[in-house]
């Protein structure tokens, strides 16, 4: 078998939809981390938006819509973690947990009636001159607008957190929750709309899926991608760049595989297929152990309580 | 310590199973490894537990577990169904198995009915159906309508009933098509419809133009709808998930199946059996023709049928070799299902190595 018959460009090209959604939704989560709030519910909101998303986009035939819907109905869905875990100080991990659950559960019940049915395709922006360049306009410039919003999103939040001041009071509740409220920030209000907009981001990620990756309905659909979401925020060591590194190397082992295997290559499947598990053990073990280069910024203030006690 | 567990646990089981009693005369579980949802294997399963309800009302109760992982798992959520008052439990993916035994051990007196796997015990049945058989007609299917030569297939995890598949499928294909070759994708999973679909997509893009798939949803037809490809409908008949795109469909049908066996244990007939049911009794059905698919091959697939069903064709018939070419069926000898219900190889021609 031949390994020339894999076409890097269109390898490049599906890798980059295949990773599109576990990019949002990890996006999504860094922000929510980044303010010091630890929300496990990844995979149930990503399956909330999944079906929003799916539901508008049929009855009102507008992927666009659509697409908004997902983002609504993933809000949605996080602001019950918000009540929950900063008006009545749950424990977070627990609530998180329980909000994948219900999402996955609300999901299966909001789609009841919507499995079978096949949605309009979202149709792909033709960018002129830059989709004409050969090759790399295949690769890089015939993608959907999600799979650009993903990468452009990415290096938002880095500017966020980089370069304004938004993004240091965002940083600074999620570091020290008692020193950024005696500095007179509001860290309950900065976190609730943290949750949202992860929250609108992970909906996104669902919304990917059911209308333009897959594009149907199916009861649990999302099967694990929320975790693995969770598990490349801290693949990245909480820096927004590193996002698109680790989601696109992940798609593209994944992606890569299959390929090798269509064109008949031997090789070991399983350990393929556990390689970004792996990858993210490594990275997690040299992050705790504070050795190595890797250079990390773990939120001071991750999974902890915020009580206004002064 | 572990022998005052055991009875503890006993003791609470006796307790639910006579709570469970005033309720209705049987109470079924049913293990699922994915969504009833999935709209193939699992939503037929599911149909056939509704079949049980309306078949026999107040007098059974039923109840499943969904998305339960094959493995340990398994057995904590079969364990908490014999606890819980169960009388007997559809045990619904091969990965349970060992599972099955293990907890059919703890509980003698609740049956087991575990699908598509080979270890039985006085209280496990087993029961399958032999979708190679449809396999055999939607593969000639397959190697009459692709153009490209190269059929695509979508295998789960490397065991007999999907090695069997791929087998059966690629010999029909084989004898229809003499140039056609097979591309084979294991994707590790059940049910992961991203995945699947990244799958149908990659074969698609090393040219095949027919997918075959040995999942649970509908994924990959849909991609191949999008794509302006051929694909087939698995388990359940998918019609509207690639109305231009499904050339035809194998179903699963339990429900004559289940109420069989539930109709027994009421009646307190039932003992252990081993069922292998396929396209005369059933249990493997085929779903209608698409459009698109000319007269001549209706025609020709229609008898392969036929001729299954009724015991005048088998999927396997030599001359037959092995993959490494050493000789397997001689000419006109057919498989015996011994070698088959393990087949752990495949036939000469398909490429590729089954992964271990």
């Amino acid at each position: 078998m031949d390994i020339s018959s894999i076409d890097p460009v269109i390898l490049i090209a599906s890798l980059m939809v295949s990773s599109t959604s576990i990019l949002l939704a990890a996006t999504g989560e860094l922000i929510v981390e980044k303010s010091g709030v630890l929300n496990l519910g990844v995979e149930g909101m990503m399956i909330i938006g999944a079906i929003c998303g799916f539901i508008i986009c049929v009855e009102f035939k507008s992927p666009f819509l659509g697409l908004i819907g997902s983002a609504l109905g993933g809000a949605l869905l996080s602001m019950i973690f918000a009540a929950v875990t900063q008006f009545l100080r749950a424990n977070q991990v627990a609530s998180g947990l329980a909000l994948t659950l219900f999402g996955l559960g609300l999901a299966s019940l909001l789609g009841h009636s919507y499995t079978g049915i096949k949605p309009p395709y979202l149709p792909k922006p033709n960018i002129p001159l830059l989709s004409d360049i050969p090759i790399v306009g295949k690769m890089l410039f015939q993608h959907d607008v999600v799979v650009y919003f993903s990468i452009v999103s990415v290096v938002a939040a880095w500017f966020l957190f980089q370069k304004t001041k938004l993004g240091l009071i965002v940083k600074a509740v999620g570091e020290n929750q008692e020193s950024a409220h005696a500095l007179g920030y509001n860290v309950i209000r900065t976190r609730v709309i943290a949750i949202l907009v992860g929250g609108s981001f992970a909906g996104l990620a669902g919304g990917y899926l059911s209308l333009v990756r897959v594009p149907q309905w199916t009861e649990g659909m999302t099967a694990g991608a929320g975790w693995i979401a969770l598990a490349l925020v801290v693949f990245s060591g909480w820096k927004p760049l590193r996002l698109i590194i680790g989601a696109y190397i992940f798609g593209g082992f994944t992606i890569l595989q299959l390929n090798l295997q269509a064109i008949g290559i031997e090789l070991s499947v399983a350990l393929l297929s556990m390689t970004p598990y792996i990858v993210t053990i490594i990275a997690l073990v040299l992050i705790s152990s504070g050795k190595g280069r890797v250079g990390t910024s773990t939120p001071g203030s991750l999974g902890k309580v915020f009580m206004k006690v002064r | 310590m572990k022998k005052k567990f055991n009875f503890l646990l006993t003791f609470m089981g006796i307790l639910c199973v006579s709570a469970g009693a005033y309720a209705a005369d049987l109470k079924v579980g049913f293990v699922y490894v994915g969504p009833p949802g999935d709209f193939g294997w699992t939503y037929q399963h599911d149909q056939g537990r509704k079949a049980v309800e309306r078949a026999f009302g107040d007098r059974v109760e039923t109840t499943f577990a969904e998305n339960v992982p094959e493995g340990a798992d398994a057995e904590r959520v079969m364990t908490q169904m014999a606890l819980s008052g169960h009388d007997m439990i559809f045990a619904t993916s091969f990965g349970y198995m060992d599972p099955v035994i293990n907890v059919a051990a703890k509980f003698p007196n609740v049956k087991f009915e575990h699908a598509t796997g080979y270890r039985r015990a006085d209280n496990v049945s087993t029961y399958s159906a032999r979708f190679y058989e449809g396999r055999t007609v939607i593969g000639h299917i397959a190697g009459k309508m692709t153009k490209t030569n190269v059929v695509g297939y979508i295998a789960s995890y490397p065991i007999p009933e999907v090695v069997r598949g791929i087998n059966s499928a690629y010999l029909a294909a084989k004898a229809a098509n003499p140039n056609v070759q097979f591309k084979i994708v294991w994707v590790f999973t059940w049910f992961d419809p991203a995945k699947e679909a990244d799958a149908a997509n990659a074969l698609i893009d090393q040219g095949a133009d027919v997918i075959m798939a040995h999942t649970d949803s509908p994924s990959p037809l849909t991609v191949a709808e999008e794509r302006g490809v051929y694909a087939f409908g698995q388990a359940s008949d998918m019609l509207q998930f690639g109305p231009n795109a499904r050339l035809g469909s194998i179903i699963d049908d339990w429900d004559p199946y289940y109420i069989e066996r539930v109709q027994a244990a009421l009646d307190g007939t039932w003992e252990s059996t081993d069922t292998w049911d396929g396209l005369a009794p059933g249990m493997a059905a085929l779903g209608g023709f698409g459009d698109m698919v000319p007269f001549e091959v209706r025609a020709e697939a229609m008898a392969l049928a036929i001729g299954i069903a009724g015991g005048r064709i088998h999927s396997f018939t030599g001359p037959i070799n092995r993959q490494d070419g050493t000789p397997w069926l001689a000419e006109g000898e057919t498989a015996d299902d011994g070698t088959l219900i393990t087949m752990n190889f495949y036939v000469e021609g398909i490429e590729g190595e089954i992964p271990q």
